[in-house]
């Protein structure tokens, strides 16, 4: 089923999307990999805040290549999102809403995407020049020193996804391989 | 005996950082976009046109062709009738990098150790593999690679007993554990003999070969067609989302090794296969 979704995310909408759906989102999403997932980490061990507001939020983890004069971003595709398994749950329980990367996650992120009607988008790896021209403003917003893996606040038009795990903990990956 | 200047190593390992991330080899662009003729399935197909697409806009708007513009690895096949002038090979090797990441607006993805990762900002050191050849040609292929697909990349070390089905065997598993993290369609490399570390260097030169280009031996082509068939009924397929186009392709390499020992290096590139080659 094809969506056309609104970002940051409403939770009523998230647990009506089903694992397979393709989705096009629209609004305010943000970037964030290995590095900075790591730093908001450490500081939410040490009691401290993270940079943005992250409730009903969208991470897209992403580190694009430099953009060229008048491009809004260079390419722009995800990177495998299980190398953020490690910090996930906590960012789910203090309200981040959805994930948009690629590939497999672990057990206890499916566990944390379900107790928190959550929901996990995959973007096509490799499609990054694609995927670029559908983000319409780019701009750093924490972590600058990191380059390519600072914080970005993006705003996307109709960027395509498909839902991979939804609320419930349906798992695309696993239905597929299991029709095959 | 022949001279060639270190600014010439430079000018053309710039040039083709550059022309790797921004246009495919084209055996590797006709297979995804043949590909996309040949699938069944309805959102594999879907995702083949959208990395057609993605080709003509990476040209087209000089983006990228993916973000991971990779780590440079290069292979100079060196003639030893060869002298170089200037400064020396790896400092060339390293600057021609610095410069096509930099002029290219590629993304610098290098840390300068594995535990302090602390970027590098121009993507420097490059990973260098030389051989000394007969002549006076110097040959270079630069093939950036991904790490998506290099961190599900595995090595075995099998027993002679194992033999063709323990091969077969280890390069389907290892796919399979790959499934969409690598980013399908896949290429894989295999290197198989040698030791621990020259399997692994075979199975990165195995990448670097033109998929239409078969292995000269005829148990190892037949072994090619074989696996590529069997990992394609696996149903990973496009972006791991079911289909028949799981693989693009198998390269495999083989060398000499020990008695007692049957390595098998799998090296899984995505569809992103970049390597350009220039003899100097």
């Amino acid at each position: 089923m094809d969506r056309y979704i609104n970002a940051p995310l409403k939770e009523e909408i998230v647990k009506e999307l089903k694992a397979g759906d393709y989705v096009y989102i629209t609004g305010v999403i943000y970037s964030a990999r290995d590095a900075a997932h790591k730093r908001m980490y450490e500081a939410l061990e040490q009691g401290k805040e993270i940079p943005f507001d992250i409730n009903n939020n969208i991470i897209y983890y992403l580190g694009p290549t430099p953009e060229r004069e008048g491009q809004v971003i260079g390419s722009a595709g995800p990177t495998t999102s299980s190398r953020m398994d490690k910090y996930t749950p906590s960012l789910l329980d203090l309200g981040l809403k959805g994930m948009i990367g690629k590939g497999k996650r672990s057990q206890d992120v499916i566990n944390s995407v379900i107790k928190n009607k959550a929901v996990y988008f995959a973007a096509v790896g490799g499609a990054g020049a694609l995927l670029s021209k559908k983000i319409k403003s780019s701009k750093v917003i924490a972590y600058d020193d990191l380059g390519t893996e600072a914080i970005r606040e993006l705003y996307v038009e109709d960027f395509p996804v498909i839902v991979v795990i939804d609320s419930k903990g349906n798992n695309l990956y696993e239905i597929v391989m299991q029709s095959s | 005996m022949r001279s060639i200047h270190t600014d010439e190593i430079i000018k053309n390992i710039k040039e083709m950082c550059i022309e790797a991330n921004y246009t495919l080899a084209s055996d590797v662009e006709e297979k995804i976009r043949g590909a996309a003729q040949k699938e069944d399935s309805k959102i594999g197909k879907q995702i083949l046109a959208q990395l057609s697409e993605n080709l003509d806009i990476a040209k087209n708007d000089l983006i990228p062709i993916c973000q991971d513009t990779g780590m440079a690895i290069i292979f100079i096949k060196l003639g030893q009738e060869i002298h170089i002038e200037g400064v020396n090979l790896e400092e060339a090797v390293n600057e021609g990098i610095r410069q096509g990441y930099e002029e290219g607006y590629l993304r610098k993805s290098v840390v300068s150790d594995p535990l302090i990762r602390n970027n590098t900002k121009d993507n420097t050191p490059g990973i260098i593999h030389y051989e000394i050849v007969p002549g006076s040609q110097m040959e270079i292929t630069v093939a950036p690679k991904g790490f998506g697909s290099e961190n599900m990349s595995r090595i075995y070390m099998l027993k002679p007993s194992d033999g063709e089905e323990g091969v077969k065997r280890a390069i389907l598993e290892t796919v399979r554990l790959a499934g969409p993290n690598a980013c399908p369609p896949i290429v894989v490399g295999v290197g198989i003999g040698g030791s621990f570390e020259k399997c692994a260097v075979l199975a990165k030169k195995a990448l670097t070969r033109d998929l239409d280009k078969r292995s000269e031996l005829k148990h190892i082509q037949e072994l090619e067609e074989v696996i590529l068939k069997e990992i394609n009924e696996l149903g990973i397929g496009p972006g791991g989302l079911g289909g028949r186009t799981t693989a693009l392709g198998v390269n495999i390499e083989t060398y000499p090794t020990h008695i007692a020992g049957l390595p098998v290096a799998i090296n899984i590139c995505c569809h992103v296969n970049r390597h350009v080659k220039r003899v100097l």
